[in-house]
């Protein structure tokens, strides 16, 4: 296949893009799976969840897809400190958590998906901004905005994280709790408020990633499972709790994929991932950042 | 199946003889039920007892690794379309292969490739087991979809035969007495390794991994036999499934519905033993029938999801738990 510079330079931008969008969707699993040890693989649905949202806000109250879900960020904040309340009642408590509180985060993830169908059906939902369609012509290459302000939002949305993680209080807290929450406990702080919230922070990333979502592609409530191995794969990937090792995975895969589809075409793109979460599982399993 | 059946024997009271009794008794439930349903002659009823008892093998061979050694497969999709697919694949090139040559073949593709899984993932943390399985379906339907010579996206058509080879009627009584017996090798297998040393392993292994090593238990190895087990008997499952509907497409082959009843039967009927996914697919696979025949076939596919999460957070031993304590 004659590869033209144009076409290869096209698909390692839109990759580009798309890495950082996958940014977004990573990095609330970035704070439950690599700080909190809450392997939450319901995180997809609570995406499309944030896509539902989004789309409500956009059709019927007619606003602009990212401000609806900016609204929602703080049900989707209490969504996580509940969720996270019952996962601790349930089985962190008890010290059960690998068979059973996978299980409950799976039981979850179906549930929503069904919920999802039963309300909205099967049938693929879009929204409408003026960002969606045009693109920036950079005479080499295109920027596609539907591609460009998803990845905005979510660069502002990690730099955010990192930013709170690394100057405020409860920040550092929550990284203390990923390396000791018996020594948290003795610096008289209680390492189960301390989750609650990075967890409710965690389900709060989905709102904005799930308006993302439904800017970037039309969603139906199964999509959500593709991500899956993307969102593990980027987290394996990254380092578990490195959000700088998490975006430059997200880009990787996002790239990776880009020109998987550009010249295998796109039903091969969702196999990347899963290529890329064994080939680091077998290879390298603490991630290019990992601790 | 049978040296399985055997090494049960090792350690017991009446060497060679453990776990024949229980096997025949299963045979003799089986011949029983299918004599029941040719008495009964309803068609629908065939196809009711071939979900109930399908769930039965699939619920029972996630529970040899879910259950016994606490490694959670979410890939069951991938295993049981790696079963019908093969089914679909064979079926094309050779039309006059029996199905139960078809079974073995799908039991051996989709033990491998659980083995293949379990190699590359289960020397890490049991969690990135669960994920990689879980992507792995995803892989499998991208594979499968992209696949023209089983039909791909647009699905594959196979023609089920008017009359069953052997013993004659409809071809669903057909289906459903090889699932049945599939069911009869699945449960002796189950128990069998309960009551053995593999069994003791894997128990071993859901405790305390890191103490099971220590003491010498070969973790890696069982893990695998459990891992290879387990996907092998969930693509005998699926073997069957395209004479089942008839036609089978990418979107219902990989159908969340299979993954989330797996599980769900297990977890609900009790995981510590062979009788809990008996229990929870006769229970959970008759509520369903029932919702979908008397509300609607979308509140079916909640059930099984809602009483999983409410049983791991309310009766985490399950049904059979629950009686075991109050004896």
């Amino acid at each position: 296949m004659a590869v033209s510079l144009d076409l290869l330079m096209n698909a390692v931008i839109s990759g580009l893009l798309l890495g950082g969008f996958y940014a977004a969707v990573s990095v609330g699993v970035a704070i439950s799976f690599g700080l909190l040890d809450v392997v939450n693989i319901a995180h997809p649905a609570f995406i499309l969840l944030g896509s539902y949202v989004a789309f409500i806000g956009n059709t019927v109250f007619g606003i602009d897809p990212i401000l609806a879900a900016a609204i929602m960020l703080p049900a989707f904040y209490l969504l996580g400190m509940v969720l996270y309340q019952v996962y601790y009642v349930a089985f962190e408590r008890r010290d059960d958590q690998s068979l059973r509180g996978l299980s409950f985060f799976f039981g979850v993830l179906f549930i929503t998906e069904v919920t999802l169908v039963l309300i909205f059906g099967v049938d693929y939902r879009t929204v409408q901004a003026p960002y969606i369609g045009p693109s920036l012509n950079l005479g080499l290459f295109d920027l596609p905005l539907r591609l460009l302000v998803p990845f905005l939002v979510s660069m502002v949305m990690v730099v955010g994280l990192q930013i709170f993680l690394s100057r405020t209080f409860v920040g550092r807290a929550v990284q203390a709790v990923a390396q000791d929450q018996q020594a948290l406990r003795l610096m008289a702080a209680n390492p189960t408020k301390i989750k609650r919230i990075a967890f409710g922070l965690s389900i709060a990333t989905a709102s904005l990633a799930g308006a993302c979502l439904i800017i970037i592609q039309p969603v139906e409530p199964s999509i959500g499972r593709e991500y899956i191995g993307r969102i593990f794969a980027i987290c394996v990937l990254g380092g578990l709790g490195s959000f700088p090792g998490m975006v430059i995975a997200a880009m990787t895969l996002g790239i990776a994929e880009s020109l998987t589809a550009t010249f295998f075409g796109p039903s091969w793109a969702p196999a990347v991932s899963f290529g890329i979460l064994l080939v680091t599982l077998a290879v390298r399993p603490s991630g290019i950042l990992g601790r | 199946m049978a040296s399985l059946v055997d090494k049960t024997a090792v350690g017991g009271a009446a060497p060679g003889l453990r776990g024949v009794p229980f096997t025949l008794a299963l045979i003799a439930v089986a011949v029983v039920i299918f004599a029941f349903g040719r008495w009964l002659d309803s068609s629908y009823a065939f196809f009711i007892g071939y979900v109930v008892v399908q769930y039965i093998v699939l619920g029972t061979a996630w529970n040899i690794l879910g259950g016994y050694t606490g490694y959670v497969n979410f890939g069951i999709t991938a295993f049981f379309a790696i079963g019908a697919y093969s089914t679909v694949a064979l079926h094309k090139l050779i039309p006059t292969l029996p199905l139960p040559v078809m079974i073995v073949v799908s039991g051996v593709l989709a033990g491998l490739v659980g083995l293949g899984t379990g190699y590359l993932t289960l020397r890490l943390r049991g969690v990135f087991f669960s994920i990689a399985t879980l992507a792995l379906a995803v892989v499998v339907q991208t594979l499968i979809t992209n696949w023209d010579f089983v039909g791909g996206a647009r699905g594959a058509y196979v023609l089920r035969p008017k009359v069953a080879p052997l013993i004659g009627g409809e071809y669903v009584q057909y289906l459903f007495l090889l699932m049945l017996g599939m069911c009869v090798i699945v449960l002796a297998t189950a128990r069998g390794i309960e009551r053995s040393s593999l069994g003791y392993g894997f128990a071993a292994i859901r405790d305390d991994e890191g103490a099971a090593e220590a003491s010498g238990v070969p973790t890696l190895k069982l893990k695998l036999i459990a891992t290879t087990l387990s996907g092998g008997f969930m693509g005998m499952a699926g073997a069957p499934l395209p004479f089942y509907v008839t036609y089978l497409d990418p979107a219902s082959g990989f159908s969340l519905n299979y993954a989330v009843n797996a599980i769900a039967m297990p977890l609900i009927g009790g995981t510590g033993s062979w009788l809990g996914p008996v229990v929870g697919a006769v229970l959970v696979g008759g509520l369903q029938e029932y919702l979908r025949v008397s509300i609607s076939s979308a509140v079916n596919v909640l059930v099984a999801g809602v009483l999983m999460v409410a049983f791991v957070i309310a009766a985490p031993q399950g049904i059979v738990g629950l009686f075991q304590r109050k004896r």
